[in-house]
């Protein structure tokens, strides 16, 4: 990343949730899971992040959780650290450094102070790994060095379900292709088991996972054939035995054990959750349709929760085997994005595929997904090899009220299947309802779609190019028979538009929706949407024209289009005539919505610049060399929330929205201001204060009123009595903010905690009057300043006021002070008052 | 845990012609009466009064036929040759009739034997009608003239002889008892008062007019001739209104449904077009089996009565709704307390609801791809109802079952019944553009799957070259198609005005800008 002013490429989200086994915490309540470089802490309750456990500079691939203390966790990373946390409070507790990358880590509770961490053999290529034993030394500073490895089994593979600590650490299990490895700690002796590369029946016995049953002697292996085998006496060279179980047609992604071991769980890429009993083989449940194929499976220590994770990056907690409790889902980007990066003007959601056959709705400032819409409306078949129907483009109104999809499924030998379909949004529901499906649109595939953005017209157009070298209008025509009046209006072809012949590649509309600008390779056409005639063509050869758009706003009068030869032109539409062109690899061309600004990303020597220029002026109001590596063909400009007031040249062009891309990894980056990171900052400070509740937008509701009430009660004229006493509040301070696994036995504290809120006899009377008459006298003066403003009071009735005032019960030395008051005061006070 | 999702089918536009509250109407008949006669029914006249009964001329006879009755009521048989236009007069008293031997009879429907016989005309009558005096008569003939005669006495009163060709149309006033319209093969109307000498209105009909039609009002007159229907303004001076051409033959006959509302015209196409008289548009269409040459609405419209070249009579009656009362009511229903029970309850206050899940309705084909049952999946789909009557939903299973490339097993290991079966409904929607893209994936499928065992079983055999020639007549009738289109794409583009584009002044280099538009197809 390259520094350039105060603009700086941040990442922003979105990342795996599913690379790793998650791990439940031992009362259930939080979730862990890896997700890139940090651990996110989920509660299991309500599916909200709770912490992120941030510390890591490379991608975290494990986390398990201490087998001494439950409330801690180790995580591992690329990094070639472990680092140690308190998940409960955030707080990083210490640092192992390993030296190495590490690609998983197991911990087992017979060994006290080791973990067991894979990385790859030094000395040979990176292709081989090796489980080490790692001593963990206890001392005090954050920072350990931990350089005391005993390597355990030398030949392992990277993946963390292929190995498993059996009856709480006695042996080890370990599988990699073909083979099984069981190591024994007592004896340290090792038996391997192999099986033949395939069976008769041409089944691949190539081994996925293996899990160790809790308190028998029993290993079960997953298979690539789909085959769960479940060895036994496998202390033995000779004689060991296995049997066989049958259901999966596709791999075993991934085995479990419940914690009793009365229960085997697998799943794979059929998506359907199998539990087996264990000795009673034949006798199976199954938890169908999870929606994508299972990649984890844990379940809590209290065996009350299962958790799946799936391969659409999403987690589903089940309740006891029969009820989904919550789903976590992240970003998906599966295979990669076939659809714009688009923002939904109503929740102002970035849209883009996700599931296959759903558009997703990601909240970008809460990084989370918002909800999944069902485009194709069929029924998934997990199976290897078969073709899905897939989003490929999708298209919103400027307004939101109409979304248009395109699907299609290419079937080899057969013909291109292809749907476009029209949702309008239902303001009851907040979400779309399909109006139109057009089956077979066009005859080959679709290039670009977008619709007309005029805020004023009555009609609403979507426009759509395709490589069968037509372009369509398509409007919503209103129902043409009265008599049937449960048929709506629906949408229909207005006009088929071609030119020689050409291919179209794109297609967009000016802001006011007056011209539309087709491009067919090398020539732009521009035609009238009103009476559908050719305006005018412009072209600037050699080069077809891959992106076209207009400018906004004062620039309205700019045509801009990107060749792929490296040429961005832009043409004035008042004069037909070229105004200016320059030599510019450009990979996306984006238009700010809110804003004259125009983005371009360029490819240049495998890495993207961008620059963000305004189509009247000469210079460009930002550039950055190298924004990432590889070509950036996804990029959206998402309004803010709230308009940013900076005034700096380089990041105003930030102010109205933002600017998220896709990098070719599918990471989404953002452009974030120095302005915008402090304030993060801040408010991330003000967060940390009150830490123990969950952060979610109810408590951040809350949290923001009891500030308020905060801040109101110094000046109310009680906070005296509600301040607390100076040497309590230290001491209860300190209990209650220190973290709990480093406290004293509670019976030890209860004592010192109660001493800490007495206060002794003699003290406290006197102090208690203190306050008391305190109190009074304030509340006189209160009362006087204000009665003084409107009128002159009669001394006698200013104490009968405050007697009034304060009806609430009285203890009996209240009372005998009020009546002292009653006689002494209002000689003093008529004297006040009368000069 | 999403539910299944049930398979998608598709709905397609309802093609042919739109329910309207017309076609309802006139739809509303029950199946039509047919009788015989010896010849080709020339004219039909319905009496004025009560019965209705149908006066019918055919050949050498005029048969009265009652409202329903299927057997003549009575039967003129005195002329010597083809009779024609038998005509009631406004009473119903009275029937007169033209004959090719030039002699007009007139007869009372109570008797046989002609009251009067009125000779003077040289040629065939054609045309006789009743004045609106009721002491009149108007003949019309092919000696070009056309007479008024006096009942009473026989004696002839007027002599028009304007018209220069046959005369084979007329009508009488019935306002007015001196005003009359005839309509000759000369191609003109003729209006006559009976008090002047000359006619006093001709029209131009442009062909040999065949019928005339006086609206009730009688400020319009509808003439009948070639393939036009014309509707003629009497009151602007015989202004034409409006030129229908929706017949593609002789327009024969015309008539007015009893409301004024519809106009009837029957052609020797072996059709009758019903025109909404407000905007003229066809608003429906009957079909006969053979030319029409006469056509009559019985009043309220509760029976067309067309005759034809072929002598056949067709009569329709309406159907009448108190006739089905009777069976609907025989079904015996669940009483409303059963559909009501516990519906109507409204919670209380405290009352903790609890919602009972709803249970997701499968259809059978569905039930069974949820097991992945798909040979049986397709088994139902295929079954006899479906088959017919929802070709779409077969065909969405089918397609759905491609989709989880599982139809190569769904359609694998079929019995001589139940390939014939499959091979019958790709024969009856192979070629069907709905269905087409995914039947003719199915039919590659079962030739391959069964490519070993073709010759073994003569059912099978016999679909298969029912499917071949389908197949042949299907690519025939494409090839022409295209030609077709072809000469149409000439046409268009001889035709459309070519427009210079502008375009910019930089594109000199590119030839392709330089060239105009001229592709621009019209909307589908």
């Amino acid at each position: 990343m390259v520094e350039h002013g105060d603009v700086r490429v941040v990442h922003r989200g979105g990342s795996k949730i599913n690379f790793r086994e998650p791990v439940i915490s031992n009362d259930s309540s939080f979730l862990l899971c890896a997700s890139g470089d940090c651990v996110k802490v989920f509660s299991t309750a309500t599916e909200e992040c709770v912490h992120d456990l941030r510390g890591h500079s490379g991608l975290v691939t494990g986390v398990r959780l201490r087998p001494s203390n439950h409330l801690q966790v180790y995580s591992c990373s690329l990094d070639g650290t472990v680092r140690l946390w308190d998940f409960t409070d955030g707080i990083l507790i210490k640092t192992y450094v390993i030296g190495y990358p590490i690609y998983s880590i197991y911990t087992s509770a017979n060994h006290e102070g080791v973990i067991f961490i894979v990385t790859a053999k030094s000395d040979q290529g990176s292709e081989l790994f090796q489980l080490v034993a790692v001593q963990l030394r206890q001392c005090a500073e954050q920072v350990v060095e931990a350089r005391e490895f005993s390597a355990v089994l030398p030949d392992v593979t990277s993946k963390p379900a292929a190995i498993d600590f059996g009856r709480g650490g006695e042996y080890i299990a370990s599988v990699k292709a073909q083979q099984l490895e069981v190591f024994f700690f007592k004896k340290q002796k090792s038996y391997r088991f192999f099986l033949r590369e395939d069976n008769k029946k041409g089944g691949k016995n190539t081994f996925t996972c293996v899990v160790c049953h809790p308190k028998d002697d029993c290993i079960a292996t997953g298979h690539e054939d789909g085959k769960i085998r479940l060895w036994r006496n496998f202390n033995q060279k000779k004689e060991y035995t296995y049997s066989t179980m049958h259901w999966h047609h596709g791999a075993v992604g991934s085995l479990c054990f419940t914690p009793e071991g009365t229960n085997l769980l697998s799943g794979g890429v059929e998506s359907v959750l199998v539990q087996w009993r264990y000795n009673q083989e034949s006798e199976k449940d199954f938890l169908p349709r999870l929606g994508a194929a299972i990649t984890h499976i844990v379940v809590s220590p209290d065996g009350a929760l299962f958790c799946t994770s799936h391969s659409d990056n999403k987690i589903t907690i089940i309740q006891s085997c029969v009820k989904v409790s919550a789903v976590i889902q992240g970003l998906v980007n599966g295979d990669g994005v076939r659809t714009d990066l688009m923002v939904d003007p109503h929740s102002k959601a970035m849209v883009l595929n996700g599931k296959p056959g759903h558009l997703q709705f990601y909240s970008l400032q809460r990084d989370k997904l918002l909800y999944n819409l069902d485009i194709v409306q069929q029924e998934y078949i997990h199976e290897e090899g078969l073709q899905q129907f897939e989003v490929v483009k999708a298209a919103f109104t400027s307004s939101g009220d109409w979304l248009a999809t395109v699907e299609e499924r290419q079937q080899k030998s057969a013909d291109l299947e292809l749907n476009l379909k029209l949702w309008a949004f239902d303001e009851q529901t907040q979400s779309f309802v399909l109006n139109t499906t057009i089956s077979a649109p066009h005859e080959a595939r679709i290039t670009a779609m977008c619709f007309c953005h005029a805020a004023g017209s009555q009609t609403t157009m979507l426009v759509s190019t395709s490589k069968d070298g037509h372009f369509k209008a398509w409007q919503l025509a209103e129902a043409a028979h009265t008599q049937d009046e449960g048929s709506s209006s629906s949408w229909s072809c207005d006009f088929v538009g071609s030119y020689h012949g050409l291919v179209p590649e794109s297609c967009c509309f000016s802001a006011d929706g007056s011209l539309l600008a087709v491009s067919f390779q090398e020539v732009v056409t521009v035609w009238s949407p009103s009476s559908w005639e050719l305006l005018t063509t412009l072209s600037q050869p050699p080069g077809a024209i891959r992106h076209l758009c207009f400018g906004r706003l004062s620039c309205s009068k700019y045509l801009l289009g990107a060749t792929d030869n490296s040429l961005l032109c832009c043409w004035n539409l008042l004069t037909c005539s070229l105004e200016w062109s320059t030599a510019m690899a450009t990979s996306l061309l984006l238009v700010d919505p809110l804003s004259e600004n125009i983005a371009a990303f360029c490819y240049q020597a495998g890495s993207t610049d961008l620059f963000v220029f305004k189509p009247n002026e000469p210079r460009p109001l930002f550039s950055q060399k190298a924004v990432c590596s590889g070509k950036v063909n996804r990029a959206v400009f998402a309004p803010r929330e709230e308009m940013l007031e900076s005034c700096e040249e380089s990041s105003q062009w930030l102010n109205r929205s933002q600017l998220y891309f896709l990098t070719p990894y599918m990471d989404l980056m953002t452009f974030s201001t120095k302005a915008e990171e402090d304030k993060l900052m801040a408010s991330s400070k003000q967060l940390v204060i009150d830490d123990s509740i969950a952060m979610t937008p109810f408590s951040l509701l809350l949290g923001k009123h009891r500030q308020q009430q905060e801040n109101q009660d110094p000046l109310s004229v009680l906070s005296a009595e509600r301040s607390p006493l100076p040497q309590g509040s230290a001491a209860i301070k300190e209990l209650l903010q220190t973290p709990a696994h480093v406290l004293p036995s509670t019976s030890f504290l209860c004592s010192l905690f109660v001493q800490s809120l007495l206060i002794s006899v003699t003290d406290s009377r006197e102090e208690d009057k203190h306050v008391e008459e305190e109190m009074e006298s304030d509340k006189e003066n209160s009362d006087e300043e204000m009665e003084s403003g409107t009128s002159r009071p009669e001394a006698g009735s200013v104490v009968d006021q405050y007697v009034h005032a304060a009806d609430r019960p009285l203890t009996k030395a209240q009372i005998r002070e009020v009546r002292r008051v009653k006689k002494l005061d209002q000689g003093w006070m008529s004297n006040i008052l009368d000069t | 845990m999403a539910s299944f999702k049930p398979t998608k089918v598709q709905v397609y536009p309802k093609l042919g012609e739109k329910v309207t509250q017309d076609t309802l109407y006139w739809k509303n008949y029950k199946a039509p009466v047919q009788i015989k006669e010896f010849g080709a029914i020339t004219n039909i006249d319905v009496s004025p009064v009560a019965p209705h009964n149908f006066a019918v001329t055919a050949f050498t006879r005029i048969h009265i036929y009652g409202a329903f009755s299927q057997e003549p009521v009575k039967t003129y048989t005195r002329f010597k040759d083809t009779a024609y236009c038998g005509r009631f007069r406004a009473d119903g008293q009275l029937l007169v009739a033209g004959c090719e031997d030039s002699v007009v009879r007139l007869f009372d429907v109570s008797g046989k034997v002609a009251l009067r016989m009125f000779k003077g005309h040289t040629k065939a009558v054609h045309v006789t009608d009743f004045t609106s005096d009721r002491y009149q008569i108007l003949t019309g003939s092919d000696d070009y003239t056309c007479r008024l005669w006096d009942m009473p006495n026989t004696t002839e009163l007027n002599r028009y002889q304007e018209h220069t060709d046959y005369i084979r149309c007329g009508v009488t006033s019935k306002l007015n008892r001196d005003l009359f319209i005839t309509g000759s093969y000369d191609h003109t109307l003729k209006v006559f008062d009976a008090r002047m000498e000359k006619s006093v209105m001709t029209m131009d009909h442009g062909h040999p007019v065949e019928s005339l039609l006086l609206y009730p009002s009688e400020g319009l007159l509808v003439s009948a001739g070639g393939r036009y229907v014309k509707i003629w303004d009497l009151l602007k001076g015989g202004q034409p209104l409006v030129s229908l051409k929706n017949h593609h033959k002789t327009v024969t006959s015309l008539c007015l449904s009893s409301n004024g509302q519809r106009l009837l015209s029957g052609s020797l196409d072996r059709h009758v077009k019903v025109y909404s008289t407000t905007n003229y548009k066809v608003v429906h269409n009957f079909d006969y089996a053979a030319s029409i040459l006469s056509l009559a609405l019985a009043p309220d419209d509760e029976s067309i009565v067309v005759g034809m070249t072929n002598g056949i009579l067709s009569m329709k009656h309406r159907k009448n709704p108190e006739d089905y009362k009777g069976v609907i009511q025989q079904r015996r229903r669940p009483s409303y307390r059963f559909f009501v029970k516990g519906k109507n309850y409204v919670p209380k206050q405290d009352d903790y609801l609890v919602s009972k899940p709803v249970k997701q309705h499968l259809a059978k084909y569905d039930k069974q791809l949820k097991k992945f049952n798909v040979s049986q999946a397709l088994d139902t789909a295929l079954e006899t109802w479906v088959r017919f009557r929802k070709p779409e939903v077969t065909v969405a299973v089918i397609k759905e079952l491609d989709r989880r490339g599982t139809l190569k097993n769904a359609l694998a290991g079929r019995d001589e019944q139940g390939l014939s079966q499959l091979l019958n409904f790709l024969v009856g929607n192979l070629v069907d553009p709905r269905f087409a893209p995914v039947l003719v994936t199915t039919a590659e499928m079962i030739l391959d799957i069964y490519q070993s065992v073709i010759g073994q079983s003569p059912v099978v055999d016999r679909q298969l070259l029912r499917l071949q020639d389908l197949l042949e007549r299907e690519i025939d009738y494409q090839q022409e198609l295209l030609e077709v289109l072809g000469m149409l794409d000439t046409m268009f583009a001889s035709s459309l005005p070519r427009k210079q584009v502008p375009c910019s002044a930089v594109s000199r280099s590119n030839g392709l800008a330089q060239r105009e538009a001229g592709t621009q197809l019209p909307a589908t």
